[in-house]
């Protein structure tokens, strides 16, 4: 077969679709249907194999796998499927993956329709030249309404839907019509193999025994194994020792891959710094011209301290963050000090999942325990004398007589929600500083609002009490639309008179009074009484303006004799010991970790 | 020639309290007799030593008042003259009977569990016996003639309000007993208590109760000397003293604990293996006991405290040390003369925590500081 007929036989291509709508579960039966994964070896959400992945029942790495699929022409096709993240934290996961495929399956739920998400990533791919398929999944539900999903697809995203394939991925009903529709539908890659080599770096992981591999998109040239790799960006080389294709449950070896393939590269890289997602990798003796546009750069939008629960794990974390960081490159750090928490690393984040996801992949994944605190977004500051600084961590917020402006990030929100809910996500959306810009009705039932938001005031628990005045209907989707002058103050957190640096956070004028005295509640609620009374106060420059009491602690004994145990006596006090050390001492008093995620969530 | 406690456990019940854990099986005369037995020979096996204080705790050792009887006579030359010999005694089957035959062996100071001095609360503990069958026992033993009587009570059961407690604490205190014993109820796993949804007092409920207690005791001439027991003077309980000053005890009988020959070990829960077996198996549980740790830990149980600085010098503590953890307890809960550091009732109420801050020899935040 030549070069060409074998490039042909490739479809490269991911699956889009909203939380919930069976994005997995159709990758599931598409390896089934392939034949890829035997049987036996078949479980659920195969792709998402990491455990933090499985338990929440969503996507938060992209992963890539080849199949082999016998289609009804007759002819056997290469497909490489990339299975994406849906939540909107993850956004830049998709871009990357959409980078690497011709075409997207659109996967939209039947009685749910378009979500926000669904729309975002859409748009994504069309942007990028893809070949949109859309499937309607889902079909066996009672609340199906397929005909107004496809009537929907073509009035709000404007692509063909008239013989979108009507399946059911729980079901493995007319699964077979959407791999032919890929391989009718989605071009083959078009691409030179025999110019200067231009592979685009997707993804990368480190592996204990092959070093940093990278998983990359061909687009020009072909490599084999042996040669002389070179990254673009840095400009580092390696001899490539291993190449090949991602398989379902492990990697598979080749000896070449083709302009236009899907693979992955080991070739003993053991620096981290060396292998940047969005690099172009060439050939050391034959370089390419000029590299491929590589990826935007994402900013982290949500900044939060993560410390380790035992100061003396801070080289460990050092070293978790570094090769997460290498497996998600939208993570970014810096070391910082607390005075209340110590050595740690101020971390940025695209959202609060991707926080809240990152902190228990460090826990699990790492077996670290850790401190985060409130998350905060980049406030811009004008100072009197004229200059002008961004910060991300409220310990560094100026003194108010040094600001001349305050901004702060907004972000332009579109809601998507049945009509039902619209009162209730007004209110919200009120509740948090949103400037209310227009409504539409996408159909009789379904509307989008779009909604000019304070970024500070949707990190915290936007989506969660979103999803909960709407029953779980309503989606949102957002994107960074600028700085604009607030009256923002910074709040400061006091234990036992003491400020505690890591509790600090800014927050509008407005709300500082009722956000004062919810943390000072939920900080009263939180921390156990100790041996002398503990006053939690909240204050705004100074002044106080919210205080609780955490009473001192009254009773604490072992009465009974126990007939002689002293053995039991021991047991039980050191026991209580080792929950202390659990706790973090913030001056003098005693603060469990829960404490601090309790600040976080401060609910309605 | 050494010294020692004896402590004999007697498990047998009529019934079991829903919130004891105790060990202890269903009474039977047969069984009764085999144990003590069993009991009298691994007593006889240790050979060399005086026993100049004997507990037998239970369950219900005045079940057994016979047995205990014939014990006492087969083993007399190993208990001092002027040993105190107590036995645990429950009301409704106190008899003057019991009573007179106890006292003509040689015990001579009975520990009765009346609990409480309110019928309801009775109830709701699961009590055999009504508040007017627990004043009868105490005068029972009193006729007979014991001058050694302690009045067990309870703080913070079911039904209990601050009032109640003040009835049971002034009926109590107007009977002929020479000792108060009042434990705060502790929910133990596995027990029906732990089970149930009870209403109980608040920590803020039980603290005044426990001081409301020390407080109406004091008044009628029951100085505490230990965070749960209180005595007229000269009536303390010899036998439970040495559990806190760290003396050492032999202890016979299923879930019997010993502090013997520089360890501490104990007896599996189970008669049967008991019985078929002396001298009986024992594991060890601490082979190193009696350090700085337990010596805090018990000593700041008692009245009289601790020696604090001699007992630093004694295990090469930094007297600056103890001084600095002692800094972090607010002034309130303790007394200390630069020689004896000893809690107040309010301090007794939380001796964990203070304990815990006393014995914990490694400096927090040590790597913060220093890195």
């Amino acid at each position: 077969m030549s070069d060409n007929e074998y490039l042909s036989k490739i479809r490269n291509f991911c699956i889009i679709a909203h939380i919930d709508h069976g994005k997995s579960t159709l990758a599931d039966r598409i390896l089934e249907l392939t034949e890829t994964v035997e049987k036996r070896e078949m479980e659920e959400q195969l792709l998402d194999d990491m455990e933090l992945e499985r338990e929440r029942g969503i996507t938060i790495k992209a992963r890539a796998v080849r199949l082999k699929y016998h289609a009804d022409d007759g002819e056997d096709y290469i497909f490489n499927l990339i299975d994406t993240p849906g939540h909107v934290d993850f956004n830049y996961e998709v871009s990357r993956s959409l980078n690497a495929c011709e075409g997207a399956v659109l996967v939209v739920d039947a009685s749910q329709g378009i979500e926000a998400q669904t729309l975002a990533n859409t748009y994504l791919a069309i942007d990028q030249d893809l070949e949109v398929i859309p499937v309607i999944n889902k079909i066996d539900l009672p609340s199906a309404h397929p005909d107004e999903v496809k009537e929907e697809i073509e009035n709000v995203i404007g692509i063909p839907a008239e013989d979108a394939p009507l399946i059911s991925a729980k079901m493995g009903i007319n699964i077979k019509a959407v791999l032919e529709d890929v391989v009718n539908k989605i071009p083959p890659p078009s691409a030179d193999p025999s110019a200067p080599l231009k592979a685009l770096i997707f993804d990368s992981y480190y592996d204990p025994y092959k070093g940093v591999i990278v998983h990359v998109r061909i687009k020009e040239g072909t490599l084999k194994v042996g040669d002389t790799i070179k990254m673009m960006a840095t400009g580092a080389q390696f001899t490539v020792t291993e190449l090949g294709y991602m398989g379902a449950m492990q990697l598979i070896t080749a000896d070449r891959l083709l302009a236009g393939e899907v693979g992955y590269i080991a070739a003993s890289i053991k620096s981290i710094g060396d292998t940047k997602v969005g690099d172009t990798v060439t050939l050391a003796d034959r370089p390419a011209a000029e590299p491929l546009a590589g990826y935007r750069s994402v900013n982290p939008m949500v900044f939060s301290g993560i410390y380790p629960a035992d100061g003396a794990k801070y080289a460990d974390l050092r070293e978790a963050l570094e090769k997460l960081q290498l497996n998600d490159a939208s993570l970014s750090f810096e070391p910082e000090t607390s005075i209340a928490l110590g050595f740690g690393f101020r971390c940025g984040f695209l959202g609060l999942l991707h926080m809240e996801i990152i902190q228990e992949r460090l826990e699990r994944e790492y077996n670290l325990d850790l401190v985060t605190t409130a998350p905060s977004v980049v406030y811009k500051i004008t100072k009197t004398d004229g200059t002008v600084c961004y910060i991300d961590n409220p310990t560094n917020y100026p003194d108010p007589s040094e600001i001349e402006v305050a901004e702060e990030p907004m972000v332009k929100a579109n809601i998507y929600s049945p009509s039902d809910y619209v009162g209730s996500i007004m209110e919200l959306c009120q509740q948090r500083r949103g400037i209310f810009k227009d409504m539409t009705y996408l159909d009789r039932t379904r509307v989008e609002l779009h909604y000019d938001l304070p970024l500070n005031e949707i990190v915290y628990d936007f989506f969660d009490s979103l999803k909960s005045r709407t029953k779980g209907y309503a989606s949102y989707d957002y994107e960074i639309s600028g700085f604009v002058p607030s009256k923002l103050v910074k709040l400061d957190i006091l234990l036992n008179g003491e400020i505690v640096d890591a509790l600090s956070f800014i927050v509008h004028a407005d709300s500082a009074y009722p956000r004062a005295r919810k943390i000072a509640e939920k900080l009263k609620d939180n921390i156990p009484r100790q041996l002398f009374e503990v006053p939690v106060q909240a204050a705004v420059g100074g002044k106080i303006i919210a205080r609780e009491t955490v009473k001192a602690m009254r009773k604490d004994v072992l009465a009974k004799c126990y007939g002689g145990d002293i053995t039991r006596k021991k047991k039980l006090l050191e026991k209580q010991k080792e929950g202390k050390k659990r706790m973090r001492k913030l001056g003098s008093v005693e603060v469990p970790q829960e404490a601090f995620m309790a600040v976080l969530k401060l609910d309605e | 020639m050494n010294k020692l406690g004896l402590y004999v456990h007697i498990p047998f019940c009529l019934s079991k309290c829903p919130y004891c854990d105790f060990y202890s099986v269903k009474y039977d005369e047969d069984t009764a007799k085999r144990y003590i037995k069993a009991v009298q020979a691994n007593i006889l096996g240790y050979s060399g030593v005086k026993f100049d204080t004997v507990y037998f705790g239970g369950g219900t050792p005045i079940l057994l008042w016979r047995e205990i009887c014939g014990l006492l006579g087969s083993i007399g030359d190993m208990i001092d003259p002027d040993a105190e010999i107590s036995l645990e005694a429950n009301p409704c089957v106190t008899s003057a009977e019991a009573a007179a035959a106890l006292l003509s062996c040689g015990v001579n100071r009975i520990s009765l569990g009346l609990q409480s001095m309110n019928d309801t609360e009775l109830i709701a503990l699961g009590r055999r016996h009504n508040a007017k069958q627990g004043a009868k026992a105490v005068e029972i033993c009193h006729n007979a003639g014991f001058s050694d009587i302690s009045a067990d009570i309870m703080i913070g059961t079911p039904c209990q309000t601050r009032e109640s407690l003040r009835h049971t604490l002034s009926a109590v205190t107007k009977l002929p007993a020479t000792h108060i014993s009042a434990y705060m109820l502790k929910i133990e796993p596995d027990t029906p208590f732990a089970k149930r949804e009870l209403s109980l007092p608040s920590e803020d409920g039980y603290a005044d109760m426990y001081l409301d207690t020390v407080e109406e005791l004091k008044a009628n001439g029951f100085t505490q000397y230990e965070i749960s027991n209180f005595a007229l003077k000269g009536h303390e309980c010899r036998h439970n003293l040495k559990y806190w000053q760290c003396e050492e005890y032999i202890g016979v009988g299923p879930a019997a604990h010993s502090f013997y020959g520089g360890k501490r070990y104990a007896v599996k829960r189970d008669i049967g293996e008991f019985m078929d077996n002396v001298p009986q198996r024992t594991y060890i549980t601490d082979d190193c006991p009696a350090g700085f740790d337990e010596r805090v830990m018990l000593g700041l149980r008692l009245s009289e405290g601790i020696d604090l600085y001699a007992l630093c010098d004694r295990f090469g503590i930094e007297r600056k040390m103890a001084d600095e953890r002692l800094s972090k307890i607010p002034p309130a809960l303790y007394s200390f003369d630069g020689n004896r550091l000893r809690l107040t009732p309010e301090g007794f109420l939380v001796s964990n925590a203070v304990i815990g801050i006393m014995t914990d020899i490694k400096k927090e935040d040590i790597w913060i500081r220093s890195y």
